[in-house]
């Protein structure tokens, strides 16, 4: 019989992970179930990295073999059958900024805490936020930075959202080595959260989710 | 190649065969909540002490930069300049993205100072170069530019191409050009280590420049990030580096043993002071 995938998949054993997998399916097991375990292991690895216990090249290696499995069970999957997400989020470092990592490091914390992540990248300008606001509908915003200059950035995008008329339909938080609540109230941002836990807590609050 | 640095007590010489010269990193805002209060309350005291501890702890040269939220470094950056002059006398390295707060330290420093720093892009290229050049100083380039930092070797090395022809373009001696290949975080992408290391073999090859390098961001997100970044300023020196950003008091014992072995510590003198120095205390 098949091993347990959360705790597998949990302790980075990508080869009996994805085993579990073929045989969970060849099986006849619900391939939602097996996402679902799936999501539930790598919020097991995103609380070890906010415990120190793991670090970035886990996160990332986590990644990888989630991408294996979803190959594998995408072809079982009946279209209509979505996973159900939380709510959305508009992500991206903002212009003349390049810095990346923390970035990313968010986007997969709130992906895999089941939000759906539009990740718009590394020198954002302002208006591609606002662009893919309206276009997505999402009701959250993270801007992140890691510059000096990324202070500005950050308020001339607040800014951008409120011309465009979005302002009260979006909640914005930001985030990045050198972020602070003096930053927040400068920049004109809801919230600030000093790592990507604090990133998923601050979505959960606003969507009203747990 | 020999790169003078110098301020009105020492001249620093970085270049191939000489010992690695070692820029101390602290005295920047980025990261450390009370030197940043401290600048912004326009309190030196802090700058004054790590400027000290840097020197005593083997620093050939420092790096100053006050950049940071709510401080105006135009009006500062020149202020910590002669603070710093006036309590230690190794030559500086002037740190600011902002042309006119380097411009304003290049007045009151005394000697050839490095400027810290110059990118591959555009604007930075035409604001930057004129005053290394007016100034008489050192310029480190970084090798970026609009698209970012690369990922790879090849266009790190495009990038000094750049930097070094528009820099010679402006009547800047090649001598006075240093090259920062950038080091990215090997935990975010394993192979990013290696691509700096082999950006820096090429460019000492094909442009025979200094070389220097912001170590400490290799190690980022990882654990026993000293271990890592030993591990990393050894083989940047293998590979070309002549002088290195860091935590001197961390990294010049491992520095050193590294010059002893690559034959630019003559006799062992450095090596055999530094360990007579550590057992007398």
């Amino acid at each position: 019989m098949a091993g347990d995938l959360v705790s597998t998949l949990a302790d980075l054993k990508e080869k009996e992970a994805l085993g579990i997998v073929q045989d969970r399916l060849s099986a006849g097991d619900d391939p939602l179930s097996i996402l679902d375990d799936a999501r539930r292991a790598l919020e097991i690895v995103g609380k070890r990295f906010a415990d120190s216990e793991y670090f970035i090249p886990d996160l990332v290696y986590s990644g990888e073999i989630l991408k294996g499995i979803t190959d594998m069970v995408k072809p079982k999957l009946a279209k209509a059958a979505e996973v159900k997400r939380l709510g959305k989020v508009v992500m991206g470092t903002v212009a003349g900024d390049i810095h990346d990592i923390g970035k990313d490091i968010v986007v997969f914390m709130l992906d895999v805490s089941g939000y759906e992540v539009y990740d718009l990248g590394v020198d954002v300008p302002a208006q591609k936020f606002v662009e893919k606001i309206k276009e997505s509908g999402a009701p959250i915003v993270g801007l992140s930075g890691f510059l000096a200059l990324a202070f500005d950035s950050m308020k001339e995008t607040v800014e951008a959202i409120k011309a465009a008329g979005l302002r009260d339909k979006v909640k914005v938080m930001i985030g990045g080595g050198q972020m602070s609540e003096e930053i927040r109230k400068y920049t004109g941002a809801d919230a600030y959260g000093k790592d990507a836990m604090a990133g998923v807590t601050l979505a959960q609050k606003w969507v009203g989710a747990k | 190649m020999e790169t003078r640095v110098s301020s009105p007590a020492k001249e620093v010489i970085i270049g191939d065969g000489q010992p690695t010269v070692l820029i101390g990193e602290r005295i920047n805002p980025a990261g450390k909540k009370k030197l940043a209060e401290a600048l912004k309350a326009g309190n030196l005291e802090i700058v004054c002490r790590e400027a000290l501890a840097q020197a005593q702890a083997g620093a050939d040269i420092l790096d100053v930069s006050v950049g940071t939220f709510g401080v105006d470094e135009v009006t500062l950056l020149p202020q910590v300049v002669q603070a710093v002059m006036d309590t230690v006398d190794i030559p500086l390295c002037l740190d600011s993205a902002n042309p006119e707060a380097l411009e304003a330290a290049l007045k009151v420093y005394k000697g050839k100072p490095l400027i810290n720093s110059v990118t591959g892009e555009g604007h930075s290229l035409a604001k930057v170069l004129p005053l290394v050049k007016e100034y008489g100083a050192v310029v480190i380039g970084l090798v970026q530019d609009e698209e970012g930092i690369p990922k790879d070797s090849e266009r790190r090395v495009a990038i000094a191409h750049k930097i070094v022809q528009r820099a010679e373009a402006a009547g800047i001696a090649r001598e006075d050009i240093i090259i920062d290949c950038l080091a990215s975080a090997v935990g975010a992408d394993t192979s990013s280590g290696l691509a700096v290391i082999e950006a820096i073999r090429k460019i000492k090859a094909e442009l025979g420049v200094n070389l220097t390098l912001g170590a400490s961001n290799v190690s980022f997100g990882l654990p026993d990030r000293d271990l890592l970044n030993n591990a990393f300023v050894v083989m940047a020196v293998v590979a070309g580096v002549t002088c290195l950003i860091v935590d001197v008091a961390k990294v010049r014992p491992i520095i050193l043993a590294a010059d002893l072995v690559l034959a630019s510590d003559k006799r062992a003198r450095r090596y055999i002071e530094a360990y007579r120095q550590h057992h007398k205390q």
